[in-house]
């Protein structure tokens, strides 16, 4: 009897696919405060899960049992937070300030329009308009003591320690996904389609983290507690790819649109096991599905906390790249998410302790 | 002791990457050790002897990797951009060489003639002797690190990767040498160190130590207008008291004096203001270890060519098998 007989066809990204990612990038979801996240996600995940829970942290856990015993236990990690505002004090009718949560760049923010709060109030970052401001002004950056959130006279009641998040909507426009907080809820989209596929060779633990963008909090907590024998983390990360001012070749790009799934070697918290890159990139091209190594270097991800939890965790990401990432807008490839699926999925399919047949 | 030194320096083996290095102590010390193993971070532990009356299990971490650099991008013209694997200072990477885990060998230079400030990491690339991407041998994530020989100075050594691959002679030595312990003793030969002391963060969960040891070397100040720190070359092992990662344990710190006078060896009191070692994961593990450091002074930290003294390592070594056969008194 064939063991490992490949499947023969790798799924799609198609209209449901997308559109259950447009429900995910519109909902609000700032670390600290992923709710409403984590409700669509219960919701979509709950028939094909065996098990399905809320931890101490906030994270979503699934777990998917194995047909047969002795099998490996797979963790897949995918972030629900994404970067955003809080509330921190009134400085007269329904002008507040605010605090930002997560790595975001002021400079990107003046103009900027926000949704706060649970109910989704309209506010908008606002800027001097140009007819007033100076020429000096307009030569200076806008620092975050200098902002305000506008919610509108008569919007006096918002409470302080509200969250609020960029007030983009989603589109899929050619072949390019545009919207917020795709970090990451294009990872949390493809780990909810691997859950409903899972193979039955190994148990899943599927894990929708909560607080990673203020230090992978939540995932610290789901390794130590569920210690599987290996992990994937599923992110979004930063494209540089535009050609240089000076058309110079770009040897800083980090990533690039349409090159695939970007495979990590290393960033500023993980140095990866290579074993686990070897076994992606073999996936990759025996399935012919084409991949990146993200330039090593800074940023970092879930798998920071998970591989140094208890006496160790191999672990590797694989990221869906995109531009003008913690901005209010991301720009993506359809065809880096697909191939990102598929690569997932052919590495489910095929995942075993082989991996590990030699030391690190 | 000098041989062994120079093939243990000479090994190339960089955070993360550390196989190269982790076969050569083990065959170095299968025959001397009870029991021996690899764990998920690549870690080296080797068990030797059992936990008496007064003893402790005692975790002595020597870290295998060195600081190193990983390609980034294989421009049109071949050259390959690089990422650093821990502190690597520009400064001291132009015009050196690296060697490629596969065995490529390297010149690291600059983007820029117009030299009037440090580069930045990004701005300095490797040249292979590749015309182009398509004949370039090295790949994105590739690991490289300097190529240096050990030269033996006689009072003096100096080498690449004497951090830490003078801990790992420590080690090696110490284990050796040792024939009757109260302690239950497990030295582990640690990875990412450079990065972070992540192999240490894991092994000193698996060992669940009560005593923990970190080998390693700490800057010297006797070189030309440099800081002002106090240990200098040849004035004896350093006793850590403290770094930004570990205020040593006073229990721990006793017992490398006592160690010390035992022998009549001169030893110098380390307080460095930054930088850290493996002591400083193993002593916050679980529910905390009594943990200190034995360092050696040494030159040129970082750099393809960092100096020791040859008497400070002799010194250590008696100083360490004396520490490791007696009670640690907690």
């Amino acid at each position: 009897m064939p063991i490992n007989c490949k499947k023969q066809t790798l799924p799609t990204i198609e209209k449901e696919q997308i559109d259950l990612l447009a429900r995910l990038s519109n909902a609000s979801g700032v670390s600290g405060d992923e709710a409403e996240v984590r409700k669509i996600i219960r919701e979509e995940i709950t028939p094909f899960a065996d098990s399905v829970e809320t931890d101490v942290m906030g994270n979503l856990i699934a777990q998917k049992n194995a047909k047969g015993k002795c099998a490996l236990h797979v963790l897949i990690a995918a972030h629900m937070d994404e970067v955003g505002f809080m509330l921190v004090d009134k400085d007269s009718e329904g002008i507040y300030r605010f605090s930002l949560i997560g790595g975001i760049d002021e400079r990107s923010l003046a103009g900027k329009q926000v949704l706060i709060g649970k109910d989704h109030l309209p506010g908008v970052i606002g800027a001097c308009p140009v007819h007033l401001s100076t020429k000096e002004e307009r030569e200076c950056i806008l620092k975050l003591e200098s902002l305000r959130i506008d919610a509108g006279p008569g919007c006096t009641d918002l409470q302080l320690g509200s969250y609020a998040v960029f007030a983009t909507r989603f589109q899929a426009f050619g072949p390019s996904l545009i919207g917020k907080a795709l970090d990451n809820r294009l990872g949390v989209a493809t780990l909810i389609e691997l859950l409903k596929h899972c193979p039955e060779h190994i148990h899943l633990t599927a894990a929708f983290t909560v607080q990673e963008e203020i230090g992978a909090r939540g995932a610290a907590a789901v390794a130590y507690n569920h210690k599987p024998d290996l992990a994937f983390i599923l992110d979004s990360t930063p494209a540089m790819d535009q050609p240089s001012y000076d058309n110079a070749e770009n040897t800083q790009y980090r990533t690039r649109l349409g090159f695939g799934p970007a495979i990590y070697a290393m960033d500023s918290n993980t140095l990866y096991d290579h074993r686990m890159v070897e076994f992606l990139k073999t996936t990759a091209t025996e399935n012919g599905i084409p991949y990146q190594i993200r330039q090593p270097g800074g940023g970092g991800t879930d798998a920071g906390a998970v591989h140094l939890s208890q006496d160790g965790i191999p672990t590797a990401t694989i990221s869906v790249p995109g531009r003008y990432a913690h901005t209010a807008v991301m720009i993506a490839r359809k065809s880096d998410w697909e191939n990102t699926l598929r690569l997932l999925t052919a590495s489910l399919d095929s995942v075993s302790q082989d991996i590990f047949k030699n030391e690190r | 002791m000098k041989e062994l030194l120079k093939k243990l320096t000479e090994t190339a083996a960089p955070s993360g990457h550390e196989a190269n290095i982790r076969n050569l102590i083990r065959k170095e010390i299968e025959p001397y050790v009870d029991e021996i193993s690899v764990d998920v971070m690549g870690n080296l532990i080797a068990r030797k002897g059992k936990k008496q009356k007064d003893g402790h299990r005692i975790l002595i971490a020597a870290h295998m990797d060195e600081i190193g650099l990983m390609a980034s991008h294989i421009s049109e013209k071949g050259f390959v951009y690089v990422a650093s694997i821990g502190g690597v200072n520009p400064l001291t990477c132009v015009g050196s060489r690296v060697v490629f885990l596969n065995g490529t060998v390297g010149v690291i230079s600059l983007e820029t003639e117009k030299i009037d400030k440090v580069p930045t990491i990004n701005q300095l690339f490797i040249d292979v002797g590749a015309t182009s991407a398509d004949d370039c041998p090295v790949n994105v994530g590739d690991v490289c690190v300097f190529d240096r020989p050990f030269i033996d100075m006689r009072k003096r050594m100096v080498a690449k990767a004497m951090d830490d691959r003078v801990g790992c002679l420590l080690a090696i030595e110490t284990l050796k040498q040792i024939k009757e312990s109260p302690n239950e003793l497990v030295f582990v030969f640690t990875t990412q160190e450079e990065i972070g002391a992540r192999g240490a963060t894991t092994s000193a969960y698996g060992v669940d130590p009560e005593i923990g040891i970190a080998l390693d070397v700490t800057l010297s100040a006797d070189t030309p207008h440099c800081t002002p720190v106090n240990p200098v070359l040849g004035e004896g092992p350093c006793i850590k008291v403290r770094d930004s990662s570990l205020i040593a344990h006073p229990a721990v710190i006793e017992a490398m004096k006592k160690a010390a006078a035992s022998r009549k060896i001169k030893v110098q009191m380390e307080v460095l203001r930054f930088a850290g070692t493996d002591a400083g994961a193993i002593h916050t593990v679980r529910s905390g270890v009594p943990s200190g450091c034995l360092s050696i002074a040494c030159r040129y930290v970082h750099s393809p060519s960092e100096m020791i003294d040859t008497s400070d390592v002799e010194n250590a070594i008696v100083m360490l098998k004396v520490l490791l056969e007696n009670p640690i008194a907690l």
